[in-house]
């Protein structure tokens, strides 16, 4: 196993994909020439050539729509978006195309596309740039959202995510490129879209966590074990698909529940996985589900504001505390 | 907005059922979840709880009364609210008050003391922080889980307080109360507390005994759970005693002597001297609550009468304050109306202890099954002249057997020999009666 950053474990899934199967091609802004805004696509160029990664204008409708089409024809194009802030130009093809092909063509046609690139909060890029928008794309049937919290789930959930046949939104967290851990070698692993895993076991209240608060959440059950509170740490990895099974079961092991999330509260994901906790195990809970959000802000450009409107540990460990009546 | 309350299904068979007590009067101040009444199912006597808050308007049917499920039984609303419109939907429903007179039966004085407290203003509990009590009337608040595992445990949240924000009832306290274990938040001493040395109301000596509640040791919980897997749910054991009823009898004739109208039963002296040995040995005068212990102040004694229709206990409540002449009186009396059905169900439910004597059958000795959650009962054998060893001679005498069946959980053996211990001693010389109280 090596030690990668999760940059670096993305390239390797491209890579390792893009090798595997000749229907596999890249498009977008800076990803190719430039190798990409974040250096996730950094040496592809060189290896598959420029039919298979395409450097677009700055056409996100337009070549969102080159993908609809050609996954429609039968290729398996990934689509990265420099940021998913720039999506938002681009939805009506990934909602009203990708999303509805397959059921308003009555099964004929399968998009087997991938949507990448970084979403939610980065530094001091403000308002306009600093979204997570995972709450957007889960809303509508017919897509897939996956967010990765290691590099290694980053390079198992992306292979997953473009051999899928369904399209995908594989959202990255800017601030996580960085981030290092193992990332096993062997080019067939693959993590199954729709699996959460456990990231740490606990018995007395569990967060649920995903993409950059997994980390956050980790070290507030750090913090929390010195109190004696043992918390369990629940990556749903998969957003739609939501693995509600694995978080009901942690849930009803513990009584207790605490949501990270760095995206607003309001329609959030948290809403939604509070909703099922609420509907699947009313009677094992202690306390009502606790949000930990986003402010309800558009994100400010001031980095003392910055920091105030996303959630950190301390946040997290005061809502663990208090569903467990501790203060 | 006033509202009816129902004659709620108890038990899974229930079809009606009889009003045993009412917990409140009309214009006391009832909240959701707490005891309004005891209800005399088919199956067993069982707390009805108030489902809204409010105060008690109307009692619609009175104690000892019975009604189907669904009949309305009382109406509970605002203190200045109009109810005639609800009172003359009723009517129709509700069979005549025919009992309208009786009074209430009189509560165990010490009752009023839970609702003292629900009264006081909110205290700061011992860590300083914010009173966890809720304020009175208000909803009783509950986790999801904690409402579960108490169905499950069978707690009485009521008898919980909360230790959650604004006095809700979390996992924590349910887990507390079941290892029974006292935390500042349950730290309120067990309801029914008995102040030492209470003067004795009049009349007070024809209610049930008041009673003290203490949370089962851990050693007692083992031992009761040990118990019932291997002899089912009350594990019985036995224990038997010779009596040289010599002194009893002679006194018994001069007692009927001096009053030949009192026609005074031997019976009636065992039930003296039961009494008596029991205010010796409170553990005795005890039941098994489930999460309890149950020690009476009184000796309620149960006496079983054999009826066309089959037994019945009639209560001699508060015996040993009671004279020889008032007990034999009040068995007649209650025996009389026993044999004619027409005992009131306080009348014959809520013993501390009871007496079987099947002596006038001619039976030596028997064993006698407890009445539950009576922790024991006294099967009495029949009283004749046997022969015995007296200072090395034989010698003839009135001997009796008597058989002690306990309850294992509370009463252990060495508990429930020392008690016949007693009970033989005083019998053997009743001049002791004299002594004890």
């Amino acid at each position: 196993m090596a030690v990668l950053t999760m940059r670096d474990a993305l390239n390797t899934a491209l890579r390792e994909e893009l090798a595997r199967d000749p229907d596999v091609f890249l498009m977008g802004e800076e990803v190719a020439e430039y190798q990409g805004a974040y250096k996730v696509t950094r040496g592809l160029l060189d290896e598959f050539g420029p039919k298979r990664i395409i450097d677009t204008p700055i056409t996100e409708l337009g070549f969102a729509g080159l993908g609809v089409g050609a996954a429609m024809a039968g290729l398996r194009p990934i689509i990265e978006f420099m940021t998913f802030n720039f999506s938002i130009l681009a939805t009506d093809q990934i909602i009203n195309s990708a999303a509805k092909m397959l059921y308003m063509s009555g099964g004929q046609f399968k998009i087997p596309i991938v949507f990448r690139g970084p979403g939610g909060s980065a530094y001091q890029v403000s308002s306009q740039h600093s979204q997570a928008l995972e709450s957007w794309y889960a809303y509508f049937p017919g897509l897939k959202v996956v967010m990765p919290s290691t590099p290694a789930d980053a390079k198992g959930l992306l292979k997953s995510a473009i051999r899928d046949d369904n399209p995908v939104i594989f959202i990255e967290q800017e601030r996580m490129y960085g981030m290092k851990g193992e990332v096993p070698d062997d080019d067939n692993f693959v993590i199954p879209l729709g699996v959460a895993e456990v990231k740490r076991e606990g018995t007395d209240a569990t967060i649920v966590a995903r993409s950059l608060m997994v980390p956050l959440a980790l070290k507030a059950a750090e913090e929390l074990d010195k109190d004696g509170v043992s918390c369990e740490v629940i990556d749903p990895r998969t957003i739609r698909p939501l693995d509600i099974d694995a978080i009901v079961g942690s849930v009803k092991k513990t009584s207790r529940v605490v949501i990270a999330e760095e995206s607003h509260p309001f329609c959030g994901v948290g809403a939604e996985i509070s909703a099922e906790i609420n509907e699947r195990a009313f009677d094992y809970l202690d306390a009502p589900v606790k949000r930990v959000s986003g402010a309800d802000v558009p994100m400010p450009y001031a980095k003392n504001l910055e920091n105030l409107a996303l959630p950190g540990v301390e946040q997290i460990v005061a809502a663990v505390r208090e569903v467990s009546y501790l203060d | 907005m006033a509202t009816q309350v129902v004659m709620p299904k108890l038990s899974p068979t229930m079809e009606e059922g009889q009003l045993s007590r009412w917990l409140k009067k009309e214009g006391d101040k009832v909240s959701m979840g707490e005891p309004l009444a005891e209800i005399d199912t088919d199956k067993a006597t069982m707390e009805m709880q108030a489902l809204s808050n409010g105060v008690l308007r109307k009692i619609l049917i009175q104690e000892g009364e019975s009604a189907p499920l669904g009949q309305p039984i009382a109406i509970i609303g605002e203190p200045d609210e109009d109810i005639s419109g609800l009172l003359t939907k009723t009517k129709a429903a509700a069979p005549p008050a025919s009992s309208a007179e009786t009074p209430p039966a009189k509560q165990p004085a010490v009752s009023a003391e839970p609702q003292k407290e629900k009264e006081a203003p909110a205290k700061s509990s011992p860590d300083g922080k914010q009173a966890s009590a809720a304020p009175a009337g208000a909803r009783m608040l509950v986790s999801p889980i904690a409402a579960r595992m108490a169905a499950e445990a069978g707690i009485n949240l009521t008898s919980l307080r909360g230790s959650g924000p604004g006095g809700r009832i979390i996992k924590r306290d349910i887990e507390t109360a079941i290892s029974g274990k006292k935390t500042p938040a349950t730290a309120a001493p067990s309801l029914r507390a008995v102040a030492p040395a209470r003067p004795v109301a009049k009349g007070e000596v024809y209610a049930p005994s008041a009673y003290r509640d203490e949370p089962l040791s851990e050693m007692r919980r083992t031992i009761a759970r040990r118990l019932v897997t291997s002899l089912g749910p009350v594990p019985h054991f036995f224990l038997t005693s010779e009596i040289d009823m010599e002194r009893a009898a002679d006194m018994r004739r001069s007692i009927n002597e001096l009053y030949p109208d009192a026609k005074l039963s031997i019976n009636d002296v065992i039930i003296k001297v039961t009494a008596a040995a029991l205010m010796q040995h409170p553990q005795v005068n005890a039941s098994f609550q489930d999460k309890e212990i149950r020690y009476y102040e009184h000796a309620d004694i149960g006496v079983a009468v054999a009826t066309e229709n089959g037994l019945i206990t009639p209560v001699v409540r508060s015996a040993d304050l009671k004279s020889l002449l008032e007990i034999g009186a009040e068995v007649r009396e209650l025996a009389e109306r026993a044999r004619a059905r027409k005992l009131k169900p306080e009348e014959y439910t809520g013993a501390s202890f009871s007496i079987s004597n099947l002596g006038m059958f001619g039976i030596d000795e028997f064993t006698a099954v407890i009445n539950p959650p009576e922790g024991a009962i006294l099967a009495i054998g029949a009283m004749a002249p046997k022969p015995v060893v007296r200072d090395d001679e034989i010698a003839i005498r009135q001997i009796m057997r008597v058989t002690m069946s306990c309850d294992h959980r509370v009463i252990d053996g060495a508990t429930g020999a020392q008690f016949l211990q007693t009970f033989k001693q005083i019998l053997e010389n009743p001049v002791y009666l004299f002594l004890s109280q």
